[in-house]
């Protein structure tokens, strides 16, 4: 029912501006006859395969070094040799070995793992909604799924992670359900400001719900802790539980790039190419709940990442889906690692949550997003 | 052609303050009369319960002293400043709706609220809150974190050339929010865990200020502004019909501007100071009243006031039944009323 809200509110996004398209581009396809097939759009579709090879082999070792950086810091700094050692010769004897197998490398794995997930996510509704403030938080996916997590954790302690996940999934379609049907029943339809102003009301609603469930069970700091986001408590249960749906959720959005290229040219070039636009509305939504629910389930509503790094990806390497897809995976997986490392760093005995390093990041950019808003 | 039309539209609101004074004065009276029941029926609520007529009784001064104790010393304050703190923060939000002629501004959406509580938590995080603690002191405090996010709001919003659109603004205003709420993030969990639940109901809105210091320092920001407010009523009117027929009508448009942000900004950070992160009251209010009473200032001001009172009163005795024995911060059932009235207007709101 939500799923199908959804589909029918990326079907009215029609009057968001496309900064990324060029103008001239948009003239040479209404000019040109309705015979044009899609290949040839795609041609000219700006793109630069080069530099997303480079950022997608060069972020794999940015990346790399990251995860080994993040398992030698920490209480007690391990030695990279130690690291690798402990990966692949492990010696269950050694103390240092069992903290970076059962602790440090699962954290380390989980927040690059989540943060394409969060990346990957914005990026394709940034794509299809044509619309350069569509984030899983700003929309209301990170707020519901949260709230999801809530309820979880009031009323069924101790519930499976199994579980949890599939709370977090249906909470991150009711966040969204709520935000994009508000913003869509409007005239005008949802414009950015409309779908922010949405995401925020949903956001201090579902939020006022979790809190007042958390101070009846008396669960009150945990879950703040939890909302502020944080890789501290992940391990190897957590990640075999997420990493089947956002893998999924990956090789989906590669399959499906091509199609959100497409799209992101606007409803009436889609439809005129042959794209059938409900059902690549119908599957990006699903790839959205599956990718932001999972990650949220793992650490928390974390923000940011899915506003930032899509449109990064796209300045380097242009519109492409079929390129900015993989390139936004590299660059939130690395943004994650890095965030996280920070936080451990910034207050050393302390961590910092993860979501105010995000922040510090992503709000100046977000106030260039909104300098660009007429 | 164009200033035929606003002339027009002055005349007709003109018309319909003369056709609406008795309708207001009757809407006036009536609020008046259900600010007196909830009244009543708050005074009664509680985990200790009275009746009625012992209310009447000990406020008449025939109770038992643990009767006087519970009324006077805890639900009377409580009260009286859930009435304070709903009246500033609807007409700071009538305000804010007037200058920037859009009818979702609110100081809790254009990032005063926040601001203000980062200055308070930062302040008790410095100075934690004891018997001789400076409590005159924190609307002081929230007025100058409000303002000063106000100002950066306001500058960040500020485009050369196109000035400051309604919309950038608010989107901005969602931006600084965002990064004041992880700045207090990263302060609220280096608290140790007393402070941090203090803190952190006091950000959710309880009204904490069970004490008659606090009505004191609250009382004198509000008895001041709300006059003032009522009396630059004519300025606001002009003001809502756009920039050029103001100046044209003689108002000196940048500087009443300036001056009506100050007051909205200065009303609402006393009532954070007091009663916490309460949000929406200030977009519902003015709504409400707009609609009973039309949009003329001078009957709105009041009216607002009113029902932002009436709706923190009715919120803050919700908030001590609905979750018996538990007390939910008011602030959460405020949102929790607030959010879905503020979907609809987003809902029926024109492009």
């Amino acid at each position: 029912m939500i799923i199908i809200i959804i589909v029918l509110s990326f079907e009215n996004c029609y009057h968001l501006f496309v900064e990324e398209v060029d103008k001239n581009l948009m003239k040479t396809i209404h000019n040109e006859s309705k015979h044009n097939e899609s290949k040839r759009v795609q041609s000219k579709v700006q793109s630069r395969p080069l530099i997303a090879m480079i950022i997608i082999v060069g972020g794999l070792a940015a990346l790399f070094l990251g995860i080994t950086l993040s398992i030698s810091l920490g209480a007690v700094n391990i030695h990279f040799r130690t690291v690798w050692e402990a990966v692949f010769h492990f010696n269950p004897d050694s103390s240092q070995h069992q903290v970076v197998r059962q602790i440090r490398l699962p954290r380390a794995l989980a927040g690059a793992i989540v943060g394409a997930a969060f990346a990957v996510a914005g990026c394709i509704m940034q794509g299809i909604t044509r619309n350069p403030l569509a984030s899983p938080d700003l929309i209301g996916l990170n707020a519901g799924s949260a709230f999801a997590l809530a309820v979880c954790f009031s009323f069924f302690p101790g519930m499976s992670f199994h579980s949890i996940i599939m709370f977090s999934f249906a909470g991150a379609a009711l966040g969204t359900g709520i935000v994009y049907g508000i913003s869509s029943i409007s005239r005008g339809g949802p414009t950015p400001i409309r779908l922010t102003l949405a995401g925020a009301a949903v956001s201090a609603l579902l939020l006022s719900f979790s809190q007042g469930l958390s101070i009846y069970f008396h669960t009150a700091q945990n879950i703040s802790f939890w909302y502020a986001g944080g890789l501290g408590g992940t391990d190897w249960g957590i990640i075999k539980m997420i990493s089947p749906w956002i893998a999924a959720g990956l090789v989906g959005s590669l399959v499906l790039s091509r199609s959100i290229t497409i799209m992101s040219l606007g409803d009436d070039i889609a439809a005129s190419l042959g794209q059938r636009t409900t059902l690549v509305r119908a599957a990006s939504a699903i790839l959205v709940l599956v990718l932001g629910g999972a990650a949220v389930a793992a650490v928390g509503p974390v923000g940011f990442i899915g506003l930032v790094i899509p449109h990064i990806a796209r300045l380097l390497v242009g519109v492409d889906y079929k390129w900015s897809i993989p390139c936004s995976a590299v660059l939130g997986a690395l943004l994650l690692v890095f965030a996280d490392i920070g936080a451990r760093v910034i207050n050393a005995p302390y961590e910092t949550p993860v979501g105010a390093i995000t922040a510090l990041i992503g709000v100046p950019f977000f106030l260039y997003l909104a300098r660009k808003e007429k | 052609m164009r200033v035929v039309v606003y002339m027009s539209s002055i005349k007709r609101n003109n018309s319909v303050a003369s056709r609406g004074s008795l309708r207001t004065i009757t809407t006036i009276s009536i609020l008046f009369v259900l600010i007196v029941i909830s009244f009543i029926i708050s005074m009664n609520t509680g985990i200790v319960r009275l009746s009625p007529i012992d209310v009447f009784k000990t406020l008449f001064g025939s109770g038992t002293p643990r009767q006087e104790l519970i009324l006077f010393d805890f639900r009377l304050p409580r009260i009286v400043i859930s009435i304070l703190v709903g009246a500033g923060l609807a007409v700071s939000g009538a305000i804010l709706q007037a200058t920037f002629r859009n009818e979702l501004a609110d100081p809790g959406i254009l990032g005063i609220n926040s601001g203000a509580s980062l200055a308070v938590v930062l302040f008790i995080t410095f100075f934690p809150l004891n018997e001789l603690s400076p409590i005159f002191m924190l609307p002081f405090i929230a007025l100058l974190g409000g303002s000063l996010a106000a100002v950066l709001i306001n500058i960040l919003a500020y485009k050369k050339g196109y000035g400051i659109s309604p919309s950038r603004l608010i989107i901005t205003g969602i931006a600084v929010t965002s990064g004041i709420s992880a700045a207090l993030l990263m302060l609220t969990v280096r608290l140790d865990p007393r402070n941090f639940e203090f803190v952190t109901i006091w950000l959710s809105g309880s009204i904490w200020g069970t004490n008659w210091k606090f009505v004191l320092a609250l009382l004198p920001w509000i008895l001041i502004l709300l006059p003032f407010v009522y009396f630059k009523a004519r300025t606001i009117d002009v003001m809502n019909l756009g920039d050029y027929i103001a100046a044209g009508l003689g108002t000196s448009v940048g500087r009443d501007r300036l001056v009506l942000m100050g007051t909205a900004v200065a009303l609402a950070g006393s009532c954070i100071a007091v009663g916490g992160g309460i949000s929406f009251i200030g977009l519902i209010a003015p709504h409400i009243a707009r609609r009973l009473v039309g949009p003329l200032y001078r009957a709105l001001i009041p009216t607002s006031a009113l029902i932002g009172g009436l709706l923190l009163i009715v919120a803050d005795t919700l908030a001590r039944v609905i979750l018996q024995p538990a007390e939910v911060p008011t602030g959460i059932v405020v949102s929790m009323i607030g959010a879905p009235y503020f979907l609809y207007l987003l809902a029926r709101a024109r492009a």
